[in-house]
């Protein structure tokens, strides 16, 4: 499933998005399979998480279920989950996947965001970024497994623009190290902070093209059913 | 109306937890706020994490917005994070439901359940842009009041609270409505705000500590006395006789984010009769009212389904006393809709009555801890509480647990008791080791971890009059059992601050002239004293050494028979007379029984209501004990067959039933 994460809701955690599906697919009245064992848990898996505070136009999750879905039930899941959900969280479309495959969003491979820099001027930012992206390269310390180490995070940030304002539209890679947002601000400037941050898209590689783990059509509304796409 | 989510919301992402702030929970409402309708800000004096779940603020939650002369919102203690930033950007305390400025409220009623919370109460006040002593309130700034079991004792929080509420909420807060309502619409003036608390104090229930004078003789008081013939002399205790007219909560509150008690909590009853002469709740919540089996099975069933929670708890005092309980959990664990994943917790549990069949129907579903509460580690020492188990009870529980497949079980105990020797107190390591010796022939990852709590006198105890071990005393004893405990595998314990139980001590059964220590505690920076990292006893200590207060007076001294308590003029509906025999009984090593099933010794707390014990069957609980002509050591009825069959299934989990 692809759903979205906006509004007041964006400051619950990760941790918390999976507690609230857990609760909501139980509402629902969903058949979701269980783990087996001394504490059985749902089988639920995320795709990557995302920070607190952050809001986003797609994220992902997989659910198991004991029985599968006909396509009816596949285009209704949006309405029925609707009320299961809280304010601010909304399912945008639904994929079948057959039993054993890949999760998509296992496959990743960057994240577009539009990133608000907090407290600075459109101008400033958009000489900051100029001079980022001419650089050969941007180097950062970073803390990896309690050890600092610096890396050259330039290869990461596979594109960027200031889109007006103080609101830039990146896209960073996710592997084979990953470039936070954060991190990309202060890649460009260290004093940067960052105001609003949405994912605005989470790209795959599938067959030599770029595409979205789940595509939403230009029209407001989603197509309940998606196609699987052939990996 | 004055939202301050706008303020607010960007300093969320500087915070820890922001969704603490947030509402958004799955049974929040936004109510109207009108003119005609009294508005309420239901608030708990510490974290999101901590308050959310209480049950007493749900309730008045949903009763309060059914009415149509009344609105409720809930607010909770911001953590000291963003305290800083609301006191530096101007930011008033506000309800999570909307994010409306407390100010804006008609009254700001807050849940008393701990006493170290009482810092934080004067906190919210100030941070609410409210003056902290009720006596500098303008008339357009909203009430303060309280609820909850510490309302049994008001006194220290004298000057700050406008009224109190003693005992259930769910009829008064009604009745309080039609005042405050008559007087907003009256125009709400400095001269007409006395008059209606003066009216307020002739609701059954409400307690205005303005309506009454202290008068002292050096450390002691001599008289409580009402200023107005009209002021009833005593308050008496609101007690809802039909707890089936009350299903509340309807709707439980469901977090987004990490909550205690996570899991959907149902009542199924009220009140104790067990008599144990250390605990407030048993005493001040007596006669016990109960849930109808049936409702609590609807309050169950409903609740799952509509809140999505796979674990249920049935709450009271003691649950394994629920008339009816075997059914009732083996009702939840083989209700098919729920596939039997649903887990039952039964918090606190009497060993006395956790009986094989009860464990067998638990574990039948996800397993949570089991907790038990001996309370005292030797026999003496328990009929001098008067908690009537016998070691062999507590061992026959665990038995039962670990052989139903438990492997970690948590215990309860006191020390610092009335007349406690270092033997008794050992005694809590021999229950311990003993109950670890017993899952080890089980199984051998047992793990048994024994928490230590320091006794502090509650008022309406029998143990009223008792002065409270010295920290240095409790220090002691706790280091007796940390030395016993050290190279005992599988056992592990835990034990309460002395610290914090000393100042637990002082604002339990403390008088008005606490009221500027708890102040200074609080302007010195002393919030969250219900947290270990923040309790700082120092700002205690100097709080009454400023005020000329004397520890020993309010904390060490055994009180004597004639004096007047500073809570003689509140009524939990016990004859204090009953309450100083049976502190002499306990002295005497008297126990006493269960009155739901043996005679009445009139306590005063039925015949001064005209309730009775209101049970859902006429046959006592399995395993009960103290009178029901049980036998304590092995649990069964007479009559039934022993040995009880170990029925030890699993449904398949996903298997459809």
């Amino acid at each position: 499933m692809r759903f979205s994460k906006q509004g007041k809701i964006r400051f619950t955690s990760h941790r918390d998005v999976a507690r609230i599906w857990e609760r909501a697919l139980r509402r629902a009245e969903l058949p979701i399979a269980y783990t087996e064992g001394y504490s059985p848990r749902p089988k639920l898996s995320f795709g990557l998480a995302l920070s607190t505070g952050y809001e986003s136009h797609g994220e992902y999750l997989d659910v198991a279920l004991r029985d599968p879905l006909g396509d009816a039930e596949l285009d209704e899941l949006p309405r029925r989950l609707a009320p299961a959900l809280p304010e601010g969280i909304e399912v945008q479309a639904v994929v079948a996947l057959p039993a054993g495959a890949v999760s998509l969003q296992q496959a990743v491979t960057s994240c577009t965001w539009h990133i608000e820099v907090g407290a600075a001027l459109p101008s400033a930012v958009a000489h900051a970024m100029a001079d980022a992206l001419a650089a050969p390269e941007l180097v950062v310390t970073r803390q990896r497994k309690g050890r600092s180490v610096t890396d050259d995070v330039r290869p990461a940030i596979l594109d960027a623009e200031v889109l007006g304002g103080t609101t830039i539209e990146a896209e960073l890679a996710t592997q084979p190290r990953g470039l936070r947002p954060a991190e990309f601000l202060a890649a460009v400037d260290p004093t940067w902070r960052a105001g609003r941050v949405t994912r605005i898209k989470q790209w795959t590689q599938v067959g030599g093209a770029r595409r979205e783990v789940i595509d939403l059509p230009p029209a407001a509304t989603p197509p309940p059913h998606a196609e699987v796409r052939a990996s | 109306m004055v939202s301050v989510w706008t303020q607010l919301e960007p300093h969320l992402a500087d915070v820890e937890k922001p969704a603490r702030y947030i509402g958004l929970e799955l049974g929040a409402q936004r109510p109207e706020h009108r003119p005609g309708r009294v508005s309420w800000l239901l608030t708990y004096p510490d974290t999101y994490e901590i308050g959310l779940p209480n049950q007493g603020l749900q309730i008045l939650y949903e009763i309060l917005n059914e009415r149509d002369d009344a609105v409720a919102e809930r607010a909770y203690a911001p953590w000291g994070d963003l305290e800083a930033v609301m006191r530096r950007e101007r930011i008033p305390l506000f309800s999570v439901d909307t994010h409306r400025a407390a100010g804006d409220f008609d009254v700001l009623a807050f849940n008393l359940s701990a006493e170290l919370t009482y810092t934080n109460l004067l906190n919210c006040i100030d941070l609410a842009g409210i003056p902290v002593r009720a006596a500098d309130r303008r008339p357009e700034q909203p009430l303060i009041a309280a609820g909850g079991h510490c309302t049994y004792n008001p006194e220290p929080l004298a000057d700050f609270l406008d009224f109190v509420v003693v005992g259930d909420g769910e009829e008064v807060v009604s009745e309080i409505t039609a005042v405050l309502a008559g007087w907003k619409a009256s125009g709400g003036t400095e001269g007409s705000r006395r008059g209606m608390l003066r009216e307020l104090s002739r609701v059954e229930g409400v307690y205005v500590p303005s309506m009454y004078e202290v008068d002292y003789e050096g450390p002691a008081i001599r008289a409580i006395r009402p200023r107005y013939p009209d002021v009833p002399e005593r308050v008496e205790k609101r007690t809802i006789a039909d707890l089936a007219a009350w299903p509340y909560p309807r709707n439980q509150l469901v977090p987004l984010t990490e909550v205690v008690h996570d899991r959907l909590n149902v009542e199924v009853f009220r009140g104790c009769t067990r008599g144990c002469r250390f605990c407030q709740a048993g005493m001040i919540t007596r006669p016990v009212r109960e849930r109808p089996a049936e409702q609590v099975r609807t309050m169950v069933s409903e609740g799952l389904r509509r809140t999505g929670y796979d674990e249920v708890a049935l709450t009271s005092l003691s649950t394994a006393d629920f008339s009816g309980i075997e059914s009732v959990v083996q009702g939840i664990v083989d209700d098919p809709s729920t596939c039997g994943q649903v887990s039952v917790s039964l918090p606190s549990l009497r060993v006395d009555a956790f009986t094989v069949g009860i464990a067998a129907q638990i574990q039948k579903a996800r397993r949570t801890g089991l907790t038990f509460a001996p309370e005292a580690g030797t026999w003496r020492m328990r009929q001098i509480i008067n908690k009537l188990i016998r070691e062999e009870d507590l061992y026959g529980a665990v038995t039962s647990a670990f052989s139903q497949g438990w492997r970690r079980v948590k215990l309860y105990f006191l020390t610092g008791l009335p007349s406690e020797t270092d033997e008794d107190t050992l005694g809590i390591y021999e229950l311990a080791r003993n109950c670890v010796e017993i899952g080890r022939s089980y199984t051998k990852g047992v793990s048994v971890k024994a928490s230590v709590g320091g006794f502090v006198p509650k008022p309406f105890t029998p143990f009223q009059w008792f002065g409270q071990n010295t920290v240095e005393e409790l220090y002691r004893k706790i280091g007796l059992l940390r030395d016993a405990t050290r190279r005992s595998k599988g056992l592990q314990l835990t034990w309460h601050d002395p610290r914090a139980t000393l100042a637990e001590g002082l604002a339990s059964r403390g008088d008005r002239r606490l009221g500027p220590v708890i102040e200074q505690v609080w302007r010195r920076g002393g919030t969250f004293q219900e947290w270990s990292e923040h309790f700082r006893l120092e700002l205690w200590l100097e709080a009454m050494a400023d005020h000329g207060l004397d520890l020993d007076w309010y904390a060490y001294r055994h009180r004597t028979e004639t004096e007047v308590l500073p809570w003689d003029h509140i009524s939990a509906g016990l004859h204090k007379d009953f309450l100083w025999q049976d502190w002499q009984d306990a002295l005497a090593e008297v126990g006493l029984p269960d009155c739901r099933w043996t005679p009445c010794y009139d306590c005063g707390a039925c015949t001064g209501y005209g309730i009775e014990h209101v049970v859902a069957s006429a046959v006592a609980p399995a395993g009960g004990s103290q009178g029901t002509g049980q036998d304590l050591s092995t649990g069964h009825l007479p009559g039934t067959s022993v040995p009880v069959e170990l029925r030890s299934f699993r449904k398949p989990v996903g298997a459809s039933s």
